[in-house]
């Protein structure tokens, strides 16, 4: 077998790339080239000119088969759109958090206090997504900010491309702190970057203790964690300290809060967080 | 559960790529796959036809290389693959890690027909 590409020897001569190899020439180069015709519309969409400059380089065969080098990532499409929905918030003040977690962990309830404390101090803003239905937007609405639901239909996750489509409506000037409810789902939400500026996982403790260490995925990508309905830990034969554990095996250092939406216990200091972020 | 829209995606990037070349047919797909990507490489075998049909990648070899956890510790420069996936040097314990491999998820390489002539 070949060291280089792990063909089998038949294989190479069927490819025609013979050995020695010929070097790979990654060319990944990226080229970002910024469009420059005038945007009189103020949206981060890209008007689909997906320039992917792959430059894949063959290798010369006499067979009509030929190997390509392409080192791209499948995520290299949401990457893109997901860099420019950042620096479209960055460039606007705009600080986005990316709320993860398994259907019924508490991510709406924690949302519609946290628009509740924060009405008359932050001006926020929402998106959620779902399967379907608008349910978690009429839940989020009339609380001071505005709320846009996105419906996946049958996508598990929110992509950079949904997010993308709805910004410039849901988050006017002077909008501080958006917050993006994925869809419930604790595995694939964390491949998607959505150009968000933190991932923030959401525990329930009606979950199991060790579900980062069954998770580590979306665990290890999120800068922080939040252990919520803590007003059950009494009800329940439930270890903290162990899935405090847990998170800081996935993730060491993670920043961990623990709070109960239902009780307000823990909301203060999620809410101080919220605001030195925005600040 | 999103290996689906993944080879979807892949599928256009690499159709669009074989076809610069003038082929007319992928014959083989050269994915690696870390195992902090998220992505099951079972699932994404199972996603590809699918996303492949009709298209000129239909009936590829899809070849997947499964590249585990790696961590570099700061404390004792020991580089290990923890398993499970905890990010822990396996030597020494601490928990000054980098994670060094097991985020990949691209496509290495393809292998094409362009027609002769």
């Amino acid at each position: 077998m070949c060291k280089d590409c792990g063909c089998e020897s038949a294989n190479a001569r069927a490819t025609g790339h013979g050995h020695p190899h010929p070097h790979p020439h990654p060319h990944d180069h990226a080229h970002p080239h910024p469009h420059d015709h005038a945007h009189a519309h103020d949206h981060p969409h890209d008007h689909d000119h997906a320039h992917d400059h792959d430059h894949p380089h063959g290798h010369a065969a006499e067979d009509g088969l030929r190997r390509i080098e392409m080192e791209r990532s499948l995520l290299a499409r949401n990457d893109e759109i997901a860099a420019r929905n950042r620096a479209w918030l960055t460039s606007r003040g705009i600080v986005a958090l990316n709320l993860i977690s398994s259907p019924g962990s508490g991510k709406t309830r924690l949302l519609e206090r946290t628009l509740d404390l924060l009405r008359g101090r932050l001006a926020c803003a929402v998106v959620t997504g779902d399967l379907q239905t608008d349910n978690d937007a009429r839940r989020l609405a009339d609380r001071g900010a505005p709320v846009r639901q996105i419906e996946t239909r049958s996508s598990c996750h929110l992509n950079a491309g949904h997010l993308r489509d709805v910004l410039p409506e849901v988050a006017p000037p002077g909008t501080r702190l958006l917050f993006i409810e994925n869809v419930g789902n604790l595995v694939c939400p964390a491949a998607f970057d959505l150009g968000e500026h933190f991932k923030v996982a959401l525990l329930s403790v009606t979950e199991g203790e060790d579900k980062p260490l069954k998770y580590p995925t979306l665990f290890s990508a999120a800068q922080i964690a939040i252990l919520t309905k803590t007003d059950l830990i009494p009800a329940l034969d439930w270890n903290l300290a162990e899935c405090r554990k847990a998170l800081q095996a996935v993730h060491p250092g993670m920043f961990v809060f623990e709070l109960s939406a239902k009780t307000g216990a823990g909301m203060d200091g999620w809410i101080d967080y919220l605001v030195r972020l925005a600040g | 559960m999103h290996e689906l829209s993944l080879a979807q995606s892949m599928v256009e990037d690499i159709v669009a790529a074989a076809r610069r070349e003038g082929a007319d047919r992928i014959v083989r797909i050269r994915l690696v796959v870390g195992a902090l990507s998220g992505v099951d490489a079972d699932a994404f075998e199972f996603a590809f036809p699918v996303a492949a049909e009709g298209t000129p990648a239909a009936g590829a070899d899809l070849r997947i290389r499964e590249v585990p956890l790696a961590v570099h510790c700061r404390d004792c420069g020991a580089t290990t693959s923890p398993d499970p996936l905890l990010c822990r040097c396996e030597t020494c314990g601490s928990a000054a890690v980098d994670v060094t491999a097991g985020r990949e998820l691209k496509v290495e390489a393809l292998e094409i027909h362009v027609p002769v002539g």
